[in-house]
């Protein structure tokens, strides 16, 4: 570096224009202090631009840098405000990319807004012409700043006392047709998949209150099926009343009236924004009803590996910002997700500390300061036969919807739901025997089909429905082999 | 009807040997075992009868003593319905890990749902237990 233009001399102030990592964007001995947010980008330059140099504008653009000098920086005291790129590696077997870390003081953002937070670090650089592309792989939220938020309104342990249900995943599903429902229709393939053993059903992200069916009405509805279905079972059970609306006014009305016709859950689309997430998040707690969020939108920038946000990355915004439930993948299901990622989306959603730990894509350690876990949804093409892969990739405290898989049942949505509800507790029952369930899995749910018909029939329609298409999104590891 | 709280009542009821594996399951993880029971099965009763105090240092070679405590709730009660619940105490979680019936009573009528007809189409729901129409002690009988 031209010692002429370090960030104190006298160059460094020059009019004109003076590449980032002169101006104190760049610090290779810098050492991120505790409360500091750190940053993990996947940067590929334009030919010719130095990776450094790329790593740097990214660290200026997301903080206090803008294209030229300014003399006004020195009214301040730049250094600590400037985000500071500190590491960059290359990407093991890919050519052109980097990965760049990046500290920012806790200063740059304002307590308890994932709004602020966004605007810093995703605001303009994502369009800076400099970089072909530019990916934010993760992110590591010192507890400090944790502590600014409440997170989830209730959280893993409080939703399973709430519903009474602990020790095996919930069971969903979905209603469908997504569309073109009446009222009185939907509230039937409500009342049957819950009165079949589901714990819940959902709205779809679509449905908000269109002319073949307004919102009140599919509430009202709903909410026989779901009181009908609780007096079959004696069971807590839920239907996610879609909240999505096109102002928040609307979506208060919506979420109250919910509220008053006992509703134990709403839900709420990604595409509503965080500020409107939060909101709802606030809301959730005030009135004791579940939250949850369906990720819709999200893979328009979560799915390619060069240019967007990493999911990771939104699961972490959306645990702070606080909902219950997140949809977080499947593995086996009909949506992307590589199982190394998936499994470390679900780490992001629930556990207490994380560990860096590259193969699941999480590049830094995670204390979460006792904020509450979400619960990790999956949701899209799975159903009873995969049971075992379900629980070995997604574990107990997630909620497994099946909407093709209960409706799309031959003998009818309340046997789709029983089939699905058996092969949960038969696998649950092996694991805990202390049986090799994944390997043992299609013994165990032939077993169990034995003496449900409903499961044999759904055994049967589905065995050889699998979606292997190659993930688009994977963690890039440099493979060591063992020694031995 | 069924009642189908509880982990595992969709399956068939389980025998005092796939009882203990489940047992034996709980306190490998450390987990505190506790037998409830109630006569009052809404599903919004959190608060079943503890039927003894919950046993905090057994070991998964001390299955045999909290069998003692599910036999002994089992015949003691054959007019209510009986669980197991298996409490983690571990940081972050300090609530039950598992829970299912072992025992319920022979005749199980159900619920009536009750609805209150209010303004612009609103229902107030009540879910009704048959049982509880009788005092406690002479339900199920």
């Amino acid at each position: 570096m031209d010692a002429k233009r370090n960030n104190n001399s006298k160059g460094r102030w020059t009019a004109g224009v003076t590449p980032y990592a002169e101006m104190g964007y760049w610090n290779p001995d810098y050492e991120p202090k505790d409360t500091d947010v750190l940053c993990a980008f996947r940067i590929t330059p334009q030919e010719g631009v130095d990776a450094i140099e790329a790593a740097a504008a990214v660290a200026g653009e997301s903080s206090t840098a803008t294209w030229t000098v300014v003399w006004t920086d020195r009214l301040t005291p730049h250094e600590h405000y400037q985000a500071k790129a500190y590491r960059v590696d290359p990407v093991p077997g890919v050519e052109g990319q980097y990965l760049a870390y990046i500290a920012y003081d806790i200063d740059l953002f304002e307590e308890g807004s994932i709004a602020n937070l966004t605007s810093s670090i995703i605001g303009n650089v994502f369009g800076f012409k400099a970089l072909k592309a530019l990916r934010l792989e993760d992110m590591r939220i010192p507890p400090h700043y944790v502590k600014t938020f409440q997170g989830p309104p209730h959280g893993i342990v409080m939703e399973r006392e709430y519903l009474d249900k602990f020790g095996r995943p919930l069971l969903g599903a979905t209603t469908k047709p997504k569309l073109g429902l009446s009222a009185k229709n939907y509230s039937r393939v409500v009342y049957e998949a819950l009165r079949g053993g589901l714990d819940f059903t959902k709205d779809d992200e679509n449905i908000n209150s269109q002319p073949f069916m307004r919102w009140r009405d599919r509430y009202l509805y709903a909410m026989e099926a779901v009181q009908r279905a609780s007096a079959a079972t004696g069971e807590v059970k839920g239907h996610y009343m879609n909240v999505t609306a096109a102002t928040m006014e609307d979506m208060y009305e919506r979420a109250e009236f919910a509220r008053d016709i006992g509703s134990v859950i709403v839900m709420v689309d990604l595409t509503v924004g965080y500020t409107a997430l939060q909101s709802m998040s606030k809301w959730a707690r005030r009135n004791g009803v579940l939250l949850h969020l369906h990720r819709a939108g999200h893979g328009t920038f979560t799915r390619q590996k060069t240019h967007g946000v990493s999911f990771r990355v939104l699961a972490k915004w959306c645990r702070l910002l606080g909902v219950d439930h997140i949809h977080a993948g499947t593995v086996v299901g009909k949506l992307e997700g590589d199982p190394n990622a998936v499994r470390g989306y679900y780490e992001v959603c629930r556990a207490r500390h994380s560990e860096a730990d590259p193969q699941l894509g999480l590049y830094f350690e995670q204390d979460w300061a006792s904020l509450p876990g979400v619960m990790p949804v999956a949701s899209g093409g799975i159903h009873a036969g995969q049971m075992h892969q379900l629980l070995h990739y997604l574990g107990e405290d997630a909620v497994l919807q099946f909407g093709g898989g209960t409706i799309g049942h031959p003998m009818g949505i309340a046997a789709g739901a029983t089939a699905n509800r058996v092969a949960v507790e038969a696998m649950i029952q092996a694991r805990n025997e202390g049986r090799d369930y994944y390997a043992e899995g299609p013994d165990i749910l032939a077993q169990a089909a034995k003496g449900c018909p409903q499961l044999d029939a759904a055994l049967d329609v589905w065995k050889d429905i699998t979606f292997e298409f190659e993930s688009t999104d994977t963690p890039d590891v440099v493979v060591t082999p063992t020694l031995s | 009807m069924r009642v189908t709280q509880g982990t595992f009542s969709y399956l068939p009821d389980f025998t005092d040997d796939q009882i203990a594996a489940q047992l034996r399951y709980s306190l490998r993880n450390g987990w505190a075992i506790m037998v409830e029971h109630t006569d009052d099965p809404h599903p919004r009763n959190a608060l079943w009868e503890m039927w003894a105090q919950p046993q905090f240092d057994l070991t998964e070679h001390d299955v045999d003593v909290a069998m003692a405590d599910v036999r002994a709730a089992r015949e003691g009660l054959p007019n209510a319905y009986v669980k197991v619940v298996a409490y983690d105490r571990s940081l972050g979680r300090q609530t039950s890990k598992l829970s299912f019936i072992v025992s319920r009573p022979p005749e199980e009528p159900g619920f009536r749902l009750d609805r209150q007809e209010g303004p612009d189409r609103q229902v107030r729901y009540t879910l009704h237990s048959y049982a509880t129409e009788q005092p406690p002690g002479e339900r199920y009988r």
